[in-house]
């Protein structure tokens, strides 16, 4: 039978990263003065079961490389080497190492392992270092089973003849000499005799006690296939396994001492009296007796072998392995099939509301198939069911796209460490709220944006340890990175206690590039707000930090992109706060339906902050065609929905129809509709995957009478809206 | 036909295990852990048991001496899969009460010929 | 599926009928759907074609092109509609009984995309060897006949096959005019 083994990679490759991730973790952890032991554990198993997958699954290079980490790991574990500060370093850089190898392998590609052979050069320099475990044995496989070489010169005339007398404890391993008996049977012809003397009275007899001891003779087999057979037990029974030469002719008691190529494991007993013959004896007789009809297909050509210096079955089993690895990876599955992997409990809870789903559908099918208005409650009640049934499953079904944060958390330690040790700081990183959940592909997106704050707060936030001390803080940064729910929104924080955003900096830098004029009287909030405009760096020097062309403005778009937005707050030498808000899933939204005309439109209820009918008393005019309402303290710019969105409306005058007031970006627009219809939960679907990306809409959807909605992309339409600020809306639009 | 209960913390390794036994027409469950694999086993029979050595929350050589100690298991084939780096882990899960061990890296096929010469 | 609507919705010829009227049976064919506009039949790769339905309103896209005629749901997907004459920069008709939508399935560089075309009525079906297929006239650098796979004769109707991926895809709408040239060279 041969098994594909390409089609276990890819969950190969994911536990893989997963367990480099872990020992990453572990490592980042890991204080060579004071350290948990479990730690390491952990990381040595990380280790251990990424070399075993690689073996098995024929990635040799992989395996090989895995051992040596894995043994020095080994030897932290097991005491017998100190931790030392360049460990971790070397580890570290296997880990990074590994993560390259196996990416390549991943992609189908040659991975280049001229890292991991200078990596390989350092552990073995480490590992043949003063420490009681010999290097040879760090990095070659052990070689416990080849001792039979001697045996090599036996030639297939003659016969084994084996004492064999198991550990009495021998059936408490499971191990049936019955087993081992049936094995040998398959090498060649088999008599066995069994030795009785040391079975006690029968009152003293321990029915799970082994008091046997076998004689046996063998005609075929080589020396491993006999060992092989007996390996498990090999370490408990006394065991001698001899050769002679010639047929069996004689019985098997008389053996001439020829050719040694005998192992003694115990003291060997020579059999004795009271022996007898096999057909007295008790458990195996049966087996043993039709070998035939046991063993079908007993392995061929085992008997005429000649012996060859087979090692072991372990060592032979690394070579093949090595020849086949080379081409193995080409066959890798694609990296493009993603998957995730699933806590039991959430697939639990989804087949419980799958099953009430079941029953609630069975009840309104019975109930309509003889419906009279009497049985009108019960069928309200059951709609009512089905309706929290479905929303029930939608949860549960989201919430299988939820992975905590700590999947994203957990790559910062790393950043962190690295980049502090870079730039001569000393920083804390504090990790909060990491079993705080989103959706698998928010986490996907929301990386790269949080290490470009992160290196930000890195290089822009702290101080050096100097410049920290005469300020009269702490030597050592801390970098809090704190999650939460907030609503239908996960907030995500990271909060540093460097000097604080330089208001005068910035407004200086604005003033240059002509962002801001220097009559503008601007508040401390919406100078904070002029780093996320494009081109904006106050950064004396490019550092290799920060300075590598992506900007805040990049940061603030993509996560934009996600529906999501960020902001800032800062005290100086306090420190700053960069806020990212999220919604929970992209799939999802909970939608406010208002009606433009004969269309309907979905505006993200996250975005309304309230919806008006107007009072012309409220709206002011501003430079001809821009109508802005007055609300409260504010001046909020009007957006006729139908001219934006280019439809026919069913009111043109503002008084006549409602007003949503929605925020995005720390501002607000009031978008002119004729009407509000329900709230509702949507799903999105994508315009873009059979069309193209559309200004203003973020999405569609299906409502319930089938017929599709557009989403409103609430920061697009305060893009365009801002665009055309100046001009004359409607113009500008019916120009378009 | 047999039933195996296969306990490997990796789940590409117990997909593996599980695909080529079944393959064979074993019955098969898996777990990830020790812990895992004696509720498992407290639960249901089974002819053999695989399992992993290192693995967190119970190891495998622990998981064997819970097994042992339960009536139902004391002549159960334990094997252990083990690397060829841990000779000590052999003589630990003999110690413990293990059968015997396959070493890893094995293959589906040297996986069948063991389990088939231990089931018989 | 496809094949199922196309006999349902179209009076496609029978087989029989089909192959007499190309007389020939060995040589490598491929087959049309095609359809009217305007009086002129258009033909399009069959294996394209995913469904035919009746016209039913859409809901239009902002500031789009007016040839788009807007989104529908397709069994959970969302699907843009073109209206194939106002591509071409024909006139406008009224949508009628007759009005069906051809749903195509259409190559890009972006991906496969699912998109809808609205055209007067389906006509046939033709199997077509490559020796009645010839190429479009050159009609000079300003005209783009690109989305023009060939020319078919069919029972002295000439058929203008269209290559969709292209025409689809294109920025520049073929005039109407142009086609008629083509037609009539």
């Amino acid at each position: 039978m041969s098994i594909d083994l390409s089609q276990f990679h890819q969950v190969f490759f994911e536990e893989s990263f997963e367990g480099l991730d872990s020992m990453e973790g572990g490592l980042l952890d890991l204080n060579p003065d004071d350290f948990d032991v479990e730690t390491i554990n952990t990381i040595f198993r990380a280790a251990h079961s990424i070399k075993g997958g690689a073996g098995t699954f024929g990635f040799q290079v992989v395996a090989d490389f895995t051992h040596v980490v894995e043994t020095l790991l080994d030897e932290i574990r097991a005491g017998s080497r100190a931790l030392e500060a360049p460990h971790v370093d070397v580890l570290l850089r296997s880990v990074d190492c590994l993560r390259d190898i196996m990416q390549a392998l991943q992609d189908g590609d040659e991975p280049d392992m001229s890292t991991a052979d200078t990596l390989k050069a350092e552990f073995v320099a480490i590992l043949s270092g003063a420490s009681e475990c010999t290097p040879e044995s760090a990095v070659s496989p052990d070689s416990n089973l080849d001792e039979s070489d001697g045996a090599s010169d036996e030639t297939p005339s003659g016969h084994w003849e084996i004492y064999f007398k198991p550990d009495a404890d021998v059936l408490r391993t499971g191990n049936e000499p019955v087993r081992m008996f049936r094995e040998l049977e398959s090498l060649g012809r088999l008599t066995t005799e069994v030795v009785v003397c040391d079975v006690p009275a029968f009152s003293s007899l321990e029915p799970e006690t082994c008091y046997f001891a076998w004689n046996l003779t063998l005609e075929g087999g080589s020396r491993e296939e006999v060992d092989e057979v007996f390996e498990w037990v090999i370490d408990e029974s006394e065991l001698s396994i001899r050769w002679v030469h010639g047929g069996l002719t004689e019985s098997a008691k008389n053996t001439t001492q020829s050719p040694p190529a005998t192992t003694t494991d115990n003291n060997q007993q020579p059999v004795e009296s009271g022996s007898t013959s096999v057909d007295d004896s008790a458990p195996t007789k049966e087996m043993l007796s039709e070998p035939e009809a046991d063993l079908p297909e007993p392995e061929q050509e085992l008997e005429s072998k000649p012996v060859e210096a087979v090692v072991s079955s372990a060592a032979s089993v690394a070579g093949d392995k090595k020849t086949e690895s080379p081409k193995k990876p080409q066959k890798s599955s694609s990296p493009e099939s993603t998957s995730i992997r699933v806590g039991i409990d959430k697939i639990d809870s989804l087949i419980n509301m799958v099953g009430e789903l079941v029953i609630t559908q069975s009840m309104l099918g019975q109930l309509g198939s003889d419906f009279d208005m009497g049985k009108l409650v019960r069928l309200q009640e059951g709609l009512a069911q089905l309706e929290q049934n479905t929303r029930e499953l939608q949860e549960s079904v989201m919430r299988i796209r939820m992975l905590p944060i700590s999947f994203t958390f957990s790559r910062f330690p790393r950043l962190v460490r690295d980049l502090s040790k870079a730039m001569d700081k000393k920083i804390d990183l504090v990790l909060l709220g990491e079993n705080t959940e989103l959706d698998k592909t928010v986490m996907e997106k929301i990386g790269d944006p949080m290490v470009h704050l992160i290196r930000n707060s890195l290089d822009h936030g702290i101080e050096k340890p100097a410049d920290r001390l005469a300020a009269g803080k702490p030597e050592t940064g801390t970098i809090t990175l704190n999650a939460f729910h907030q609503g239908g929104n996960i907030v995500i924080q990271i909060i540093d206690d460097g000097k604080g955003l330089d208001r005068d900096r910035i407004l200086m830098k604005a003033i240059e590039n002509g962002l801001v004029s220097k009559d503008d009287n601007l508040t401390d909030e919406q100078i904070y707000e002029l780093i996320f405009h494009a081109g904006f760096s106050t950064a004396e020097t490019i550092s290799d930090i920060s300075g590598r062309g992506v900007g805040m403005d990049v940061v603030r778009r993509n996560i934009q992109e996600l529906n999501g937005s960020v902001e800032v707050q800062s005290m100086p030498g306090e420190g700053s706060t960069f806020t990212i808000r999220l919604p929970l899933t992209l799939a999802i939204l909970d939608g406010q339906l208002v009606r433009v005309g004969e269309e309907v439109f979905i505006l993200p209820l996250v975005s309304i902050v309230e919806s008006l009918q107007v009072d012309l008393g409220m709206i002011n005019n501003v430079g001809g065609n821009n109508e802005v309402l007055r609300l409260r303290n504010e001046y909020v710019p009007i957006v006729k929905l139908h001219e934006l969105l280019d439809v026919e409306p069913e009111n043109y005058e503002l008084e006549k129809g409602l007003l949503v007031v929605v925020e995005g970006d720390n501002s607000k627009v009031g978008l002119f509709v004729d009407d509000l219809l329900a709230q509702q939960q949507v799903v999105i679907k994508s315009l873009e995957q059979n069309y193209q990306k559309v200004d203003g809409i973020s999405g569609a959807t299906i409502l319930g009478d089938g017929k599709v909605a557009l989403i409103v992309d609430i920061s697009g339409v305060l893009r365009i809206a801002s665009k055309v600020k100046g001009k004359p809306v409607s113009a500008d639009h019916q120009a378009a | 036909m047999p039933k195996i209960l296969a306990v490997d913390d990796s789940a590409s390794m117990r997909q593996m295990v599980t695909f080529t036994l079944k393959g064979a027409g074993f019955e098969v469950e898996e777990a990830a852990d020790g812990q895992q694999a004696l509720n498992i086993a407290k639960t249901s029979g089974f002819d053999l048991v695989l399992s992993d050595v290192n693995m967190p929350v119970m190891d495998g050589i622990q998981l064997v001496k819970e097994l042992r100690a339960l009536a139902e298991y004391k002549f159960t084939p334990i094997l252990m899969l083990t690397t060829e780096s841990a000779s000590d882990k052999k003589v630990e899960g003999k110690q413990a009460g293990a059968t015997g061990w396959i070493v890893k890296p094995f293959n589906p096929d040297q996986l069948l010929n063991t389990i088939k010469k231990v089931l018989g | 599926m496809s094949e199922q609507a196309l006999s349902n919705q179209s009076g496609v010829s029978s087989k029989e009928e089909m192959e007499n009227a190309l007389g020939s049976h060995d040589v490598a064919t491929d087959q049309f759907l095609t359809f009217i506009m305007a009086n002129e039949e258009y033909g399009v790769d069959i294996l394209s074609v995913q469904e035919i339905r009746g016209w039913e309103a859409a809901t239009t896209i902002p500031n789009s092109p007016d040839f788009v005629k807007g989104v529908m749901n397709l069994r959970g997907t969302i699907v843009p509609i073109i209206d194939l004459r106002l591509r071409f920069g024909l006139e406008h008709v009224e949508y009628g009984p007759m009005t069906v939508v051809i749903v195509l399935k259409v190559n890009t560089p972006t991906g496969d995309k699912i998109i809808g075309i609205v055209v007067d009525a389906v006509s046939d079906v033709y199997s077509l060897t490559n020796e009645e297929m010839r190429l479009p006239p050159d009609m000079g650098d300003q005209v783009n006949t690109a989305f023009i796979k060939g020319l078919a004769d069919v029972q002295g109707k000439m058929v203008i096959l269209l290559n969709i991926d292209e025409l689809l895809d294109l920025q520049e709408i073929p005039d109407a005019e142009v086609l008629r040239n083509i037609v009539r060279d």
